[in-house]
């Protein structure tokens, strides 16, 4: 319980230290701020993702349906904070290129995954029966899987994009001085404490849920 | 040769079919299965045949003191359900000898002519499916289930829509599978009953006993 | 492979005798495509266009008429026959042979169609066909195991293309861009191709390991 008040604390602190505490990086201004947010959101969204993917394989071995309500969580809190990182995105892209979309690779990947994860959600909405509901999107997940590295590594290399590197960029750079890394590194930690909080969160509703109807 | 079932439980969400079946079944001998309509007769059956996973517990089969791989399992048994349903576009005989293909059973012209008119199809054996009558149907899905010589064989209501000649041909079929298998025979018919050395009664209180 | 081959021989008998998913198929084929070329006209249109185009209009009749095979079978209780008789494995081949060919009378409908209403034809065309023929097989194998998926889920309303698309959707623009250059002609297809094969290997691969966990459903 006392975990749910540090995480709120801590929250807050790095809010505040993304607006008043970080300089703004260089060449972007002010607008560069919105990297506290956006590369947390995308990084838990690929986190959740793969608890998502790796839960729906461990389904697959011991067909435990507590496996598959855990990745059905991932699934949408990974989808939450990747609308969070497009959103995010979106908005960093008018400011700085001029419109919110543009077919930028990273753009089309993460339109895909939500694809992807919004078509396994009607499949799981389309079967009643537990056992077979878990069974048929596990196998789903899996397979929709495989256009992840197509996705990372084939994409940018074919489509020129106008994204800011990555953080770990090729040279293993670090563009950012001490005090924008203190809040980013801070920012990172606070979001995947809170998706790890979400998650036990609905974990415990759908325990609750299932008591409930006697299953 | 031996069938075994242990702590067999079926649900279908809050629904609990049955609830711990144990039983077994030698060489040369007959189990059949009673209970009222929703008793889980059927569902029993699909899960002895491999056709459908059981919520918890286990069923193996035995040959020899081996058990069975799946793909084993699938060529050495027989199964005749109402549920069970062949090609309405295609043929007696071409159902009969596709089927036998996708066995890995060869399938010679003579026994398969053999077979067509122990069924009694002879005459409409080249005809689709879709002109047959329910009984005429029915003698096919016999043929389905033992063109195969399978040592297992697991008849659902197997005497629905047969006439006089059906019944015999039935009987027939059962007697011949004592001699080198087992039978499962899931029926609630007075008749059909009597063909079981041992009886397992689903109660639909989520148990099954033997009366 | 006699078991997929019989499972093939089956499907193409059956679908003779009825004429069903070849029907659909062309006919929803065709009429795309005239709707399209209707509503463009033949002239102006750039080559990445007209590869984009002819690749909606497939992926829309795949997906119009390869999802039939395995619903089929689900809803006329005709699986039940086959589960209790045929390898899994065999059955999945079958079933992609099966398409591979449905898809294949398609385009042998549709492509020339497509060239004489829009008023093209590719400057390599030796590359234009390896990119259809390649990127034709990876359609056809990907839709049979989603239509196995969905065959288990009911097949309710635009479920299979729904499930299809993202899956398909790295083959497709692969597809787009290798056609795009061959009716060019101006730069080689390699690429493409290496990238068509490897993902279409990888989901083929990834769909027979997977099918045992669709087919005991």
């Amino acid at each position: 319980m006392v975990w749910k008040y540090l995480l709120g604390i801590f929250m807050v602190v790095v809010i505040l230290g993304s607006f008043f505490y970080a300089q703004p990086a260089l060449g972007l201004g002010e607008v560069s701020r919105i990297i506290y947010y956006h590369v947390p959101a995308a990084w838990v969204a690929v986190l959740a993702y793969l608890v998502a993917m790796v839960s729906a394989l461990r389904y697959l071995r011991t067909r435990d349906i507590s496996h598959d309500t855990a990745a059905a969580i991932s699934a949408e809190l990974g989808t939450l904070f990747a609308v969070v990182a497009t959103v995010t995105g979106a908005v960093f892209a008018k400011v700085t290129w001029g419109a919110y979309w543009n077919w930028d690779p990273r753009q089309t990947s993460i339109t895909v995954l939500l694809l992807i994860y919004g078509a396994y959600f009607a499949l799981r909405s389309a079967v009643d029966d537990d056992q077979r509901r878990a069974g048929l999107s596990s196998v789903y997940a899996i397979l929709a899987f495989f256009t992840v590295p197509f996705l990372v590594f084939v994409v940018p290399r074919v489509y020129a994009s106008l994204h800011p590197d990555p953080i770990l960029n090729v040279d293993k750079k670090i563009n950012m001085d001490a005090r924008m890394l203190q809040v980013f590194l801070a920012s990172l930690a606070g979001f995947t404490g809170l998706y790890s909080w979400m998650y036990s969160l609905k974990l415990r509703i759908y325990r609750m849920l299932r008591e409930r109807t006697g299953v | 040769m031996l069938l075994r079932a242990t702590g067999l439980c079926k649900r279908y969400r809050t629904l609990l079919v049955f609830d711990r079946v144990d039983l077994e079944v030698g060489r040369g001998q007959c189990l059949v299965i009673t209970g009222a309509n929703g008793s889980g007769k059927s569902t029993l059956l699909k899960i002895l045949a491999g056709l459908l996973l059981p919520t918890s517990g286990q069923v193996e089969m035995e040959i020899d003191g081996r058990s069975l791989t799946a793909a084993q399992r699938r060529r050495l048994t027989g199964w005749v359900s109402p549920e069970l349903t062949l090609y309405d576009e295609l043929s007696a005989r071409e159902n009969l000898s596709f089927f036998a293909r996708v066995r890995g059973v060869t399938l010679d012209v003579r026994t398969l002519d053999s077979t067509l008119s122990r069924l009694g199809l002879t005459q409409r054996a080249d005809d689709p499916l879709s002109t047959y009558s329910s009984g005429m149907k029915q003698r096919v899905k016999y043929g389905f289930a033992i063109m195969h010589r399978p040592p297992f064989l697991f008849l659902d209501e197997p005497g629905t829509t047969m006439d006089e000649s059906g019944a015999r041909l039935l009987a027939d079929i059962i007697d011949e599978q004592k001699r080198h298998g087992l039978v499962v025979l899931a029926t609630n018919d007075r008749e059909e009953t009597a063909y079981g050395d041992r009886r397992l009664r689903l109660d639909g209180t989520g148990t099954g006993r033997p009366a | 492979m006699e078991q997929a081959l019989a499972v093939l021989h089956k499907d193409i008998v059956a679908e003779f005798r009825t004429r069903h998913a070849v029907n659909s198929l062309i006919m929803f084929g065709v009429t795309t495509l005239v709707a399209v070329s209707f509503a463009m006209g033949p002239f102006g249109l750039s080559s990445h266009v007209l590869a984009a185009l002819l690749w909606i209009i497939l992926f829309f009749s795949a997906m119009a008429g390869l999802s039939r095979s395995f619903v089929k079978e689900e809803e006329t209780g005709t699986i039940m026959a086959l589960k209790s008789s045929a390898d899994p494995t065999m059955v999945l081949l079958g079933k992609m042979m099966f398409n591979l060919i449905l898809l294949a009378a398609l385009e042998i409908v549709i492509v020339p169609l497509f060239f004489v209403m829009m008023d093209t034809w590719p400057s390599a065309p030796t590359r234009f066909f390896a990119v259809l023929l390649l990127g034709s097989l990876g359609l056809s194998a990907v839709s049979t195991a989603v239509a196995a998926i969905v065959s288990k889920a009911g097949s309710k309303g635009a479920l299979f293309s729904v499930l299809a698309f993202p899956v398909l959707l790295p083959l497709l623009l692969s597809s787009i861009s290798g056609t795009a250059s061959a009716l060019e002609g101006a730069s080689p297809v390699w690429p493409e191709l290496r990238l068509i094969v490897g993902y279409s290997g990888i989901l083929i691969t990834a769909s027979f390991m997977l099918f045992e966990y669709i087919w005991e459903q």
